[in-house]
């Protein structure tokens, strides 16, 4: 059964990726962002300014929790402690939303500071659940799942991505994110249509929509291999999906990423017009 | 092997094959794309160590850096996604690498940015009313008993290592004196302030920390710095919010 | 040190300490900086973050690894310490003792 309560509680204006570099021009004019993004892991000492820092911002602005450590896709169980740091940061801060990744990163006590690809099997799937059951227990909310960007994929995957997505909300209550630079970079990587994705993407599920750079590389063959590197402005073919996924979902909440060669506020905040621009051409 | 351990082996042991099944979505294999996750990972751990060891980076230079903390994320991955406190390990690392064993300093002054960015995220703690000093009878001040901030870190070392950090942190910084350096490290309110502790100060301070009260922790400083005078020392742990409580024992 | 020369030395190093706590304490009166640390001040940083995003370009060199002298530790005037250890020199080429884990 498809649940309806709301996944979170984000306004359907742009936010972007929170940089500590950023915080005086944010708190002077923050133009066009709405809202915030923070990643939980750096925000998981006992004092200081970042969580100073991270109260004040929450005083003015919706804040939403990314996680980027919890290896919801990993084949051990969840780290107990990390558990607990999560639900730790969700008690006092009361974001407005929670989301992590359809992905992997530690394994054998190793964490490995990457979002590792899963094969989409019917094992996966049930654990993923049961980790994801485990993680909204411990926050006490409905969490977001963000789709992945892939470089390849696994002989053994027998589910869609789109599908394997909408049975795990299915099953668990989640939402999702919908990374729509993740799509056309999978779609580049992998030879699919980023349209023909998004269409058969359970957009009524989706409480979050994030947008970010990728840089070019090659493959084996030549052929352009995508990498998700939050390096640079949003790229044009992944506005134009924007704008085709809006049109389908109506307006989302809508992030701009930007973690490496961060630039200054304006760059940023003019990235941010540019996905209000695209929210305010959908009706509401 | 499990499927994720084999994929953990082979991100970090370059010299393993790609692991088997992992396609390019057209058919072939994945080939070059599984290197992605090793720079990725690789890449972003030695970045994780740049900005928790940026002095030893800058005294070895980038590519020494990046080769050093290359071998040390292989060896020893994180193991907690909080990389803030990631490379705990590495000061010692540093000692036992052999091609490194000529800088002596290197293991200490690691440490000392490892403290500073431990202080840097440890808690909040509101400073001691002073007046409890003022409000101490004097005959009574030996037996106060202080307790330091949480953010407050020591450092023993046989090498100038605050000389050192201040070198390659401050613009036209002296050279380091050549004298081995006792380093305290307190948060006044956001930033960590390394301060090169006076002979005696290190043993007051360990005193202090573990429990003992004030006059003990004199007699102490005063068994490694006869002529040890508190007043410095003591202004300065009040004027950086250090101490965050004073108690009295008991008269004996 | 006798009691009474240890009370007396205490209490007058509480007195100073007091005074010039007093004095830095009006001086500095200041607002709380939630910012990020002010250029020249000692720039402290927080340690690695994190990042949800990948490195640019896949430039990984597995294993190979160098020691080039390209650091400050050349430009530090250090003699020679109590304990021995030879305090200058070059890096060198090298790839091999690495410490394992």
């Amino acid at each position: 059964m498809l649940d309806q309560t709301p996944v979170n509680t984000l306004p359907h204006t742009p936010g972007v990726g929170y940089k500590p570099q950023h915080y005086s021009a944010i708190m002077a004019d923050p133009g066009p962002v709405r809202w915030l993004e923070v990643h939980a892991e750096n925000y998981m000492g006992d004092g200081g300014r970042p969580i100073a820092q991270l109260r004040h911002l929450a005083e003015r602005f919706p804040v939403s929790v990314h996680g980027v450590g919890l290896s919801i896709g990993g084949e051990g169980r969840l780290d107990p402690d990390h558990l607990a740091r999560l639900r730790h940061i969700c008690d006092w801060l009361q974001p407005a939303s929670f989301s992590e990744h359809l992905a992997w990163s530690s394994h054998d006590n190793a964490f490995l500071n990457d979002l590792l690809p899963l094969p989409y099997t019917d094992a996966t799937l049930t654990r993923v659940c049961e980790h994801i059951d485990a993680l909204q227990e411990a926050i006490a909310r409905p969490m977001l799942l963000e789709n992945p960007s892939s470089y390849l994929a696994y002989a053994e995957s027998t589910w869609e991505e789109t599908d394997f997505l909408a049975e795990i909300a299915r099953r668990t209550g989640c939402g999702l994110l919908l990374d729509v630079n993740n799509v056309f970079i999978s779609a580049t990587n992998l030879g699919f249509s980023p349209q023909g994705y998004i269409d058969a993407f359970p957009l009524d599920r989706v409480g979050e929509i994030h947008l970010a750079g990728h840089d070019t590389d090659a493959d084996d063959h030549g052929r352009p291999l995508l990498i998700d590197s939050h390096g640079r402005e949003v790229d044009e073919p992944v506005w134009a999906l924007l704008d085709h996924t809006l049109a389908r979902s109506g307006p989302r909440p809508s992030l701009v990423e930007w973690d490496n060669d961060v630039p200054d506020w304006p760059t940023l905040a003019a990235e941010a017009s540019r996905a209000a621009a695209a929210l305010s051409k959908v009706p509401a | 092997m499990s499927r994720q351990g084999t994929f953990r082996s082979a991100i970090l042991d370059p010299a393993q094959p790609v692991p088997p099944a992992l396609l390019d979505g057209q058919g072939g294999p994945a080939g070059r794309r599984f290197s992605v996750y090793r720079n990725n990972v690789t890449a972003s751990l030695i970045e994780a160590l740049e900005q928790t060891f940026p002095v030893i980076r800058k005294l070895i230079g980038p590519q020494a850096f990046a080769s050093v903390a290359g071998a040390y994320l292989r060896a020893h991955p994180p193991d907690s996604p909080v990389l803030s406190r990631y490379g705990a390990g590495f000061p010692d690392y540093l000692g036992q690498c052999e091609p490194l064993a000529h800088l002596g300093y290197l293991p200490d002054t690691a440490r000392l940015e490892r403290a500073l960015v431990d202080s840097y995220h440890a808690a909040d703690a509101a400073p001691v009313d002073p007046s409890i000093f003022a409000q101490t009878p004097p005959e009574d001040l030996p037996r106060l008993r202080l307790r330091l901030a949480p953010a407050t870190r020591l450092l023993r070392s046989p090498w100038p290592i605050h000389g050192i950090w201040r070198f390659n942190t401050e613009e036209g910084a002296p050279q380091p004196p050549h004298q081995a350096q006792d380093v305290l490290v307190t948060r006044p309110d956001f930033d960590p302030l390394p301060r090169p502790l006076p002979t005696g100060g290190a043993e007051f301070l360990t005193a202090i920390a573990t429990g003992l009260a004030l006059g003990e922790a004199m007699d102490r400083a005063a068994e490694t710095a006869p002529a040890f005078d508190l007043s410095p020392l003591l202004g300065l742990l009040l004027q950086d919010n250090a101490i965050t409580d004073a108690t009295l024992d008991e008269a004996p | 040190m006798s009691n009474t020369i240890k009370t007396m030395a205490i209490a007058t190093a509480v007195t100073a300490a007091m005074a010039s706590h007093a004095t830095t304490a009006t001086a500095q009166e200041k607002v709380k900086c939630y910012g990020v640390s002010l250029a020249g001040q000692n720039d402290c940083k927080a340690g690695a973050g994190t990042t949800c995003a990948g490195t640019s370009k896949v430039d990984y060199q597995g294993n190979a690894w160098t020691l080039v002298d390209k650091g400050t530790c050349t430009t530090m005037e250090l003699p020679e310490m109590a304990d021995g250890t030879e305090r200058m020199g070059s890096l060198e080429e090298l790839d091999r003792d690495l410490p394992q884990s």
